[in-house]
């Protein structure tokens, strides 16, 4: 299995990579949404975890884009923005799952296993 | 903007450092001033809101709180790069939750960091800014509120 990391804070990416509990052979990461869309070409993630707000082009719009790639990727938005209007979008965009900033580590792990399990 | 505006950004400090890291900041009263007279410490980084609302929302902190920060979200490794982008990263969690309450149309930028006291904050002159100060371990930062 395959985990991507997009988001543009490296803090943030850097957390993920840290305290996932994922039984990964390989992470990759990515600070853009043009860098995922490439990266996601090459590297055929499984997992996805996908900020929304970054610079060049938004998350929604890059969920679109890696679903079109891979069609059975599995994305869990990880993001600030806390408006149900957005999550409906990433959801109706391919994402399989929501998580909000700020997460704790169990928070993340329990939405990662979530979205592994199809619910 | 009202007590009401004020409290949804009360609230997104307290949840930012209670999920996070899981201890609590201590908010102080906030406070108007002047967009001339907006405080200051060593990195700040600063959302740009449009849509609905209109202005900015800025964090700023000193170097010591975001290294202690750092340590507490698990980061071995403590640097300015790092600061930098978590002062930002801080920025943008509090001012995208307020979404939850002003809508999609509360609508923000990404982060702008400076490092060292702004010059420039460019703050809307015609309107005041609010002042949220709180305490996190031994440390004070404060969350700037101005909004239309």
């Amino acid at each position: 299995m395959k985990l991507m990391i997009v988001d543009d804070s490296m803090v943030i990416r850097r957390k993920i990579e840290r305290v996932h509990q994922l039984p990964v052979e390989k992470v990759v990461q990515a600070e853009n949404g043009h860098e995922a869309v490439a990266v996601c070409r090459r590297e055929l993630p499984d997992v996805v975890t996908m900020d929304l707000t970054m610079p060049h082009m938004d998350g929604v719009e890059c969920v679109k884009r890696l679903v079109e790639i891979k069609p059975d990727i599995r994305v869990l938005v990880i993001s600030a923005l806390a408006d149900k209007h957005t999550a409906i979008q990433a959801i109706k965009n391919g994402a399989r799952g929501f998580l909000c900033k700020p997460f704790s580590e169990d928070a993340l792990n329990g939405a990662l296993q979530k979205l592994l399990a199809g619910n | 903007m009202t007590e009401a505006d004020i409290q949804v950004f009360i609230d997104g400090v307290k949840r930012y450092f209670e999920n996070s890291v899981s201890l609590a900041a201590q908010v102080s009263t906030p406070y108007l001033v002047n967009s001339t007279e907006a405080p200051a410490e060593d990195f700040t980084g600063i959302i740009g809101v449009s849509g609905g609302r209109k202005g900015c929302v800025y964090f700023t902190a000193p170097r010591a709180m975001l290294q202690h920060l750092l340590l507490g979200l698990g980061e071995p490794i403590v640097n300015s790069e790092l600061m930098r982008d978590l002062v930002g990263e801080v920025a943008n969690t509090i001012s995208g939750n307020a979404r939850a309450v002003y809508g999609s149309d509360f609508m923000i930028s990404v982060p702008v960091v400076v490092q060292g006291r702004p010059e420039n904050l460019q703050l809307p002159k015609q309107l005041k800014a609010f002042v949220i100060p709180f305490q996190w371990q031994s440390y004070s930062a404060t969350l700037v509120v101005c909004l239309e």
